[in-house]
Order: structure tokens, then C-alpha cells, then sequence
């Protein structure tokens, strides 16, 4: 099955629905594809199928999520939930495997949306089953209505940190501790530029104020040394950093717990644009490697978009913000929006989303990858989680002469599992690039290609019999 | 009761309390959830060995992209954070599969 549209989005959070939801409004014609089966990615995710959230338990994000399906609902958008976009091509034909089975979409326009992912930098231990990330942990308050575990050590860095610690708290559940990398004073710098956005600070100040009462221990500069356990997760090790991130001592507490929560930032999921060949850039502050993009998200191949997380690490509220001037240039792009109109919307967008650069550049920071916290991961501590790839391992295919983390790749199969170098990349190439002893951007990104993500081989070609093969005829003798 | 797991919280109205099939063990869900998050809540972790180190893994993302959480359903590998409960889901988990080594 093939349709045809004027613009495709693909991501149905913050960014994508604003973008879709734009877009159709100036009359558009819009494919919106995800794999969630609602709208709102994962920060506004809706509760599961069944799950009444109690008005009580209604939060901020709750009634934005609400908000957002209920806008789609009355839209022209052409939502498209439960697709796993597997292949883009120029042009734009984006392939997808759904409940309907195999689909096709076209269109002249693309807007890549699709967020961003964890990024923990590994420690002895943390494949162990009971640790799980951060943002995982809110989609089991958020969209199961669950509490992770009975006695949860929350840690990494971040303001994912508190909200977790505080909706655990708010649930009834029982924190632990919570491991910090950051110490006060570095809470403290950030401040001044978080202030500049009183809500989301006095929303910020609320949780650290529920956490207090709760009387949680906070092992501020701390980091986990180690999780261990036999079958999955039972004790903690944590330790002393320094404000790098890097240990300054070994370990001095033992924590008991049944779940650790972790994450030490996110990653943006750029994979669209690296598949499609955009220029991309590496800016560790907003998370990584990203599509290198316009003012209004326009990226270096033509027709192609990015927008929100998936573009650089800022947030829900810029992302939908970024995702509305992507739509407005989609617009004006088809010939539905003149330039006084679109020049008129942009602008207001504009002042709006610099407004949360303080912000936004306050918790970038907090979020980017520190680099001695890589530099310190011991050389028997598994990397990339799919091979079970080493730190030494990198560093052994660091002297045998690999370059680039592509050349990494083909020496050590690190980032070659089903995750695709999701969850190892931006640790892995950190580490390549120290050991190569040249800055990071020298060792490259992934080469994107397809499949986007693993998909069964029975889903694309469905079933058949042997009488459904066509045989030729057999030549005459 | 297990001793370890997610809990669900109290004051939630949930989907039809139904059972489903975990390697042949009897286990409680709630229709409409996350297959991983039924059976964290019983306290199943361990869903599968990583392939070449044989090491013990579960669910880690719960957003469909590390792929730790693959299970057979129908004998077809699929992810338990991206499928949903319904009643009498057999599940084989993949445990002692090898894909490469």
C-alpha cells in the first residue's frame, strides 16, 4: 500500500504533533507515524490502554498529553500509531511495518522527529536485569501507573533525577538514596539560568522540597562503582567524583536495592538524517551528534526537516516549538502559507523558544557527556551490550589501527547488534577518540542505514507456501 | 507476592485482571500493559542471556531501542516493551536462545 502526501512526520511527540498539527492547519495533507500506539513520545506519553490515571495523579504532562491527542483527534492529520519506520528514501518514500503489515508512504516533505534515547555511561554491572533508565523509570510511573521496584536507587545526573525521585515519592514508593554526580554548588550555577523559566524551576523546586520531606538520602558527587547481584540486581556500590565526573577513591557505601534507575543524559536519535546523508555536526552540549539545521529546523538535504529532541537535546517545550516553525516552513515550502503570514508566525516562535535558551543551556550542561567519567570506565566493563564488547576491547582496536568508529565497527562488531550502536555509540566513540588522542568529532558517527530498526523478516514478507512461488517455465530442450 | 518488582500504584482503575503464560509458569497481567512492565511486576528480570558472553539481561529502556527485553511470542522474537497484554499471551522467554557466538 502506498499513500501520497504533502508532508510526512515521523515522531509523535512534543516536536511531531506540534509540527503535523501546524502543518494541516494551513492545509497540508500529513502522514504522522509512529510506534507508540498514542501521541505524545515519551515525555508526554499517554497512561496504557485501560489505565484510568485518578484525578489526583493528574500531573503537568498528564494534561499536556491530553491536550495534544485530543488536538490530533479534531485535526486533518492522518495519524498513523503502532508503524516501525524501517526505511526512508530520498524523495521521500518511508517504509513501515504496522498491524496493516507492510506500508509505503510518500511524500515531497519529511520532518524527522524522532527524540532522543538514554545515554548511561556504563559501569561494572549495569547490563544486570534491574537496572533500568531514567526515562524508562517514568514510563512505568507515567504510562503503567507502576513504581519501579520496592527499595529504588535512583542516580546519574540531571533534573530526570528528581522528577523521578519525587514521582516515586508521590506514588508511595520507597527511594533509597539518590546518587548524584553533581554537588550542590553545581545545582547552584545552574540556578540563575533555570530561573529564567519560573514554572518549570518552582515545578523543579517542588519535587526537591517532596524529596526533603521524604528524607532520601542524597550522595551528592557520588557515582555507582558497581551494581551487583547474581541474576539481577541486589546491592550498590557507590563512590566519591570529582565535579568531572571521575572516581576519587573506591567504593565507601553499600546500597540494598531491588531496581537502580540510572541515566546520565540523552542522546539525540538522529538516525533519518544520517541515513539520508544530512550534514551533521557534534555539539556535546546538546547530546551529541546532530543534523546541522537552520533557525527553522530546514537540515542540508533538500526538503528534509528535523525537529525537537532528535535534533539536539532541549526539552519538551522547545521541542514543540521547534516542531510549529518546522510545520510553518513545511507550509510555505507547498505554496499554503505566504511569506508576510509565515514571516509573522516564525517570528512569534522565535522569541518564544529564545526565552528558554538559559534554561535549556543550564540543563545541556548538566546532561552532556563528561568525559572523564568515560575516561575512567575500567577496561573489563562492557560497552556496547548487544556484543558484550569491552572497554578494552575498543582500546585494543584503538592500537590495531581503527580511525573512526565505523572502522571500530568492522574490527570488534561494537554498535553492530540490534540496538545498532543506540546505547553504546556516543560512550564508544568518546572512548575512540581519547585513546586515538584527537577531539571527537574526528572519529565520526555511525553510517546510517536500513533497516532503522531490527524488524522480523516475516513481517516484511508475510506468509506464503511453496505454491505461492513463481516458477518459470522450464526452457525447451 | 513477590519480594522483588514494580509495584502498581494504588487508586488506579486498571484493564481486566487476565493471566498469561511465562515458559509454561501461570503468571497475572492486566490487559492493555506493557508486557515488560507485567512481568517486572512479578518480579521476572532476567528475560534473556546476551549472545556471545551468556550474561543475564532484562528490560532496560522500555522505549523499544536497546532491545534487551526480546521475547518469543508465537515463536517470533518481539520486544516485551513494545507488546501488549491480553488474555492467555503465551510467552517463551528467550533465555537460551544463541544467535551468534
Amino acid at each position: 500500500m502506498t499513500a501520497s502526501q504533502d508532508l510526512i512526520v515521523i515522531g509523535a511527540g512534543p516536536a511531531g504533533s506540534s509540527a503535523a498539527l501546524t502543518a494541516a492547519r494551513h492545509g497540508l495533507s500529513v502522514a504522522l507515524i509512529d510506534d507508540a500506539m498514542a501521541v505524545g513520545g515519551q515525555v508526554y506519553r499517554a497512561p496504557a490502554n485501560g489505565l484510568d490515571v485518578p484525578p489526583s495523579k493528574r500531573d503537568a504532562d498528564f494534561h499536556t498529553g491530553e491536550d495534544l491527542r485530543h488536538a490530533l483527534g479534531q485535526s486533518n492529520v492522518d495519524w498513523k500509531p503502532g508503524r516501525m519506520v524501517w526505511s526512508v528514501a530520498s524523495g521521500y518514500t518511508v517504509s513501515a511495518v504496522g498491524p496493516a503489515g507492510v506500508e509505503d508512504y510518500e511524500a515531497p516533505r519529511l520532518i524527522a522527529a524522532t527524540g532522543a534515547h538514554e545515554r548511561v555511561v556504563p559501569f561494572p554491572g549495569w547490563t544486570l536485569p534491574g537496572v533500568i533508565g531514567l526515562a524508562a523509570a517514568t514510563i512505568l510511573l507515567k504510562s503503567q501507573g507502576m513504581i519501579p521496584g520496592r527499595r529504588v536507587v535512583v542516580a546519574g545526573c540531571g533534573p530526570l533525577l528528581i522528577a523521578v525521585t519525587a514521582k516515586i515519592v508521590a506514588a508511595g514508593g520507597q527511594v533509597a538514596a539518590i546518587v548524584n554526580l553533581d554537588g550542590p554548588s553545581d545545582w547552584l550555577r545552574a540556578l540563575p539560568r533555570m530561573a529564567r523559566r519560573p514554572r518549570l524551576l518552582m515545578r523543579g523546586a517542588g519535587w526537591v522540597l517532596d524529596i526533603a520531606r521524604a528524607r532520601i538520602p542524597i550522595y551528592f558527587r557520588h557515582s555507582i562503582t558497581e551494581a551487583q547481584g547474581s541474576e539481577c540486581i541486589e546491592t550498590i556500590a557507590i563512590g566519591p567524583v570529582d565535579r568531572w565526573g571521575a572516581p576519587t577513591g573506591s567504593s565507601s557505601h553499600l546500597l540494598d536495592a531491588d531496581m537502580l534507575v540510572v541515566g546520565h543524559g540523552l542522546v539525540p536519535g538522529a538516525e533519518i538524517p544520517r541515513l539520508l546523508g544530512a550534514k551533521m555536526v557534534y555539539e556535546s552540549d546538546r547530546g551529541g551528534w546532530i543534523p546541522a539545521v537552520d533557525d527553522v529546523g530546514r537540515t542540508s538535504v533538500m526538503g528534509l526537516f528535523a525537529a525537537g529532541d532528535g535534533a539536539g537535546i532541549r526539552g519538551a517545550e522547545p521541542a514543540a516549538l521547534l516542531g510549529t516553525l518546522a510545520g510553518l516552513a513545511a507550509a510555505r515550502d507547498a505554496g499554503r502559507l505566504g511569506q508576510g503570514a509565515y514571516e509573522k508566525s516564525t517570528a512569534a516562535m522565535r522569541t518564544q523558544l529564545a526565552s528558554y535558551q538559559p534554561f535549556t543551556n543550564a540543563v545541556g550542561d548538566m546532561m552532556a557527556l563528561r568525559t572523564r567519567q568515560v575516561a575512567a570506565i575500567g577496561p573489563s566493563t562492557v560497552v556496547c551490550r548487544c556484543e558484550d564488547i569491552t572497554r578494552a576491547g575498543i582500546d585494543a582496536a584503538a592500537r590495531d589501527g581503527a580511525l573512526d568508529v565505523n572502522q571500530l565497527k568492522h574490527f570488534t562488531r561494537c554498535g553492530m547488534g540490534p540496538c545498532q550502536g543506540r546505547m553504546c555509540g556516543d560512550v564508544a566513540g568518546e572512548l575512540l577518540a581519547q585513546a586515538l588522542g584527537v577531539p571527537r568529532a574526528a572519529v565520526g558517527y555511525w553510517t546510517g542505514r536500513p533497516p532503522l530498526r531490527p524488524i522480523p523478516l516475516e513481517d516484511l514478507i508475510g506468509t506464503f507456501t511453496y505454491g505461492d512461488l513463481p516458477i518459470p517455465k522450464p526452457a525447451p530442450l | 507476592m513477590p519480594k522483588v518488582g514494580a509495584v502498581r500504584i494504588a487508586g488506579f482503575e486498571r484493564g481486566a485482571p487476565v493471566t498469561i503464560s511465562v515458559d509454561g509458569q501461570i503468571v497475572k497481567a492486566q490487559t492493555g500493559e506493557m508486557l515488560a512492565a507485567s512481568l517486572l511486576a512479578v518480579g521476572i528480570y532476567r528475560l534473556r542471556s546476551s549472545p556471545t558472553a551468556g550474561t543475564s539481561r532484562g528490560a532496560f529502556c522500555l522505549m523499544g531501542v536497546c532491545q534487551e527485553c526480546l521475547v518469543r511470542i508465537d515463536s517470533q522474537l518481539r520486544q516485551a516493551c513494545l507488546t501488549t497484554v491480553r488474555d492467555g499471551l503465551v510467552v517463551t522467554l528467550a533465555s537460551h536462545d544463541r544467535v551468534t557466538g
